[in-house]
């Protein structure tokens, strides 16, 4: 199968400082690609150059065959990609129903007139896209809580609600930023199943994620980071025992667990 | 059966205008009840603005100013009808609002703050200094809007005061409903969520800088009918309804009384419309009163006013 998102070369750097050097790697329709590696990593830099919010200072990023590198987030949204936030970024002060509709912007919207009258048009797309957000709440379990303002949630449910939302653009590649940080045992389970669930339906998914014995239990490919550098992947058993891993990450990890 | 906030905003506005005429003491009541609803009208345009996109803009009186002389000029110039003149004057603004806007929405933090505060400051000026158009500083004369006659024509004869107070009554009314529709609509959720965080509203599709623009342009429409109300209603207009005064004045209503919400930003529009005719002393003061208002409602009410009262009898939902 043909990749829907390729990471050729991507590099950036803050102050002279290179934050991400010359990584590359590919996610595959279906598949879950994992990015780890210690904090300060580049991770979430990498993500940031992805997703459009950081200009990349070198290599490309190529979304189901085409060059994306730079563009801006909300033309990425429409050629089908997709993200979360390590840390959230929910529409606070609308509820929760209203921040998964959000998600349907590209499918709800129409002419501003057609809005500001209330035309039958304009209230076809809005329930269309309820009915879709209401689905969506209903699989990450947030039925109940649709009514609510969303700043008054939980973590581990906005933590979800993101993922909804990030679903409700029916995405072609989806990206993860640590989607099960800060949540109990329970959640991160929930979050487990509904990924490989999205996964399953033939979304590319790239993922970010401290919590280890997720990450080896969902991915198909890991990809590792250190100081910026890809220091080696491959499937979760080859990378587990890699000694460059071991040392870089691992080996932190076990000496603190 | 629960009310939507919109119907009940609008049920309460419907009997605000219906109800009030009976208790005025006398027809001087009437012009201020207009007033109050030209100023309901401006800051429901902020509420656009400021409440659902967070933007800000301390220069709305600007257009304010296109609006009225629109109405002023276009009569005498062009013969236009002063209907039309307001139409005119809310399509000039808006064209301006877009031009002005473009560039300036594209930057973030407050560049449209200072931007829009040197608009306002520009129109008040050619409005000052264009004497042989504008005859400046003191003023000019409007024509009359004639609807009050062909009303008389139908068998309804209503006096001045009565004419422009229900007149403002229904363009508020008809302000706020399309702010309400506006509000849950797919445009208004996408101005909302850009103000609750911009970068979630990029990812998941919204083009920002577009959104900022059609808020700042409708914004202005609001600003400018406004403008063209009053100028309409006095039949007589001065620079100062762009002066940088009148900007502040909009922001501060809406401010008061509950940016978030357009019943909210009325009710601010309302109670510093008021607060000059029951204190006279307060036009002496207005300047000080208005930014020791700004400043207690910034650090004990958030919310504005009316949401904050709203939540203490309701609770937390509403």
């Amino acid at each position: 199968m043909s990749d829907l998102l390729s990471i050729e070369g991507l590099g950036i750097s803050f102050g002279g400082l290179k934050a991400v050097n010359d990584v590359s790697f590919r996610v595959r329709p279906g598949e879950i690609v994992s990015v780890i590696g210690p904090n300060g990593a580049g991770k979430t830099t990498l993500f940031n150059m992805i997703s459009g919010v950081y200009l990349p200072g070198a290599g490309r990023v190529m979304l189901d065959g085409a060059d994306v590198t730079g563009m801006e987030p909300h033309l990425l949204a429409r050629r089908g990609m997709s993200r979360t936030f390590q840390n959230l970024q929910i529409f606070q002060s609308m509820t929760v129903l209203e921040n998964v509709i959000t998600g349907y912007h590209l499918q709800e919207k129409g002419p501003v007139v057609a809005d500001i009258l209330g035309l039958p048009s304009s209230r076809r797309r809005a329930r269309k896209a309820m009915a879709g957000a209401r689905e969506l709440l209903e699989r990450v379990g947030l039925t109940r809580a649709a009514e609510r303002e969303a700043g008054n949630l939980s973590y581990g449910s906005l933590k979800r609600l993101e993922i909804a939302r990030a679903l409700a653009l029916d995405p072609k590649v989806l990206l993860l930023d640590e989607p099960a940080a800060g949540c109990n045992a329970v959640e991160t389970e929930e979050i487990d199943h509904l990924i490989a669930e999205v996964a399953a339906s033939g979304v590319a998914i790239l993922l970010v994620e401290h919590d280890m014995k997720m990450v080896m239990r969902i991915s198909n490919h890991i990809v590792v980071l250190d100081h910026g550098e890809k220091i080696a992947e491959g499937d979760p058993a080859t990378v587990s025992q890699n000694p460059a891993v071991i040392a870089a990450y691992l080996g932190a990890e076990n000496a603190h667990g | 059966m629960r009310l939507t906030p919109k119907s009940a905003t609008l049920i309460v506005l419907a009997l605000l205008v219906a109800i009030t005429p009976f208790f005025f003491p006398s027809g001087y009541y009437y012009r201020v009840g207009a007033l109050l609803f030209v100023n309901g009208i401006a800051v429901t345009g902020i509420v656009i603005l400021t409440g659902y996109a967070g933007q800000i803009s301390l220069g709305h009186a600007g257009f304010a100013g296109i609006g009225a002389y629109a109405c002023a000029l276009a009569p005498v110039h062009w013969g236009l009808h002063p209907a039309l003149a307001a139409v005119l004057g809310a399509a000039i603004s808006a064209v301006l609002a877009y031009l002005v806007g473009r560039p300036i929405l594209r930057l973030k933090g407050y560049y449209l703050g200072v931007a829009t505060l040197g608009f306002g400051i520009l129109v008040s000026m050619v409005l000052n200094n264009e004497r042989q158009l504008t005859r400046g500083p003191d003023g000019i004369e409007v024509a009359d809007l004639g609807l009050r006659e062909v009303l008389k024509g139908w068998g309804l004869n209503l006096t001045n005061g009565e004419f422009w107070y229900f007149f403002c009554g229904l363009c508020l009314i008809i302000g706020a409903w399309l702010a309400l529709n506006l509000h849950n609509s797919p445009t208004g959720r996408a101005l909302r969520a850009l103000h609750g965080s911009e970068v979630a509203a990029r990812t998941v599709g919204v083009d920002v800088a577009r959104f900022k623009l059609q808020a700042f342009v409708i914004s202005a429409v609001y600003a400018s009918v406004a403008g063209s109300l009053l100028a309409l209603q006095n039949k007589f207009i001065t620079p100062d309804v762009a002066g940088f005064m009148h900007s502040v004045e909009m922001v501060t209503m809406a401010v008061l009384g509950g940016v978030g919400s357009v019943l909210g930003a009325i009710f601010g529009a309302g109670i510093l419309t008021l607060l000059p005719q029951v204190l006279t002393v307060f036009a002496e003061y207005e300047q000080m009163v208005l930014g020791l208002v700004m400043l207690l409602v910034m650090i004990f009410l958030r919310e504005g006013l009316l949401p904050s009262i709203l939540k203490k009898f309701w609770g937390k939902d509403e």
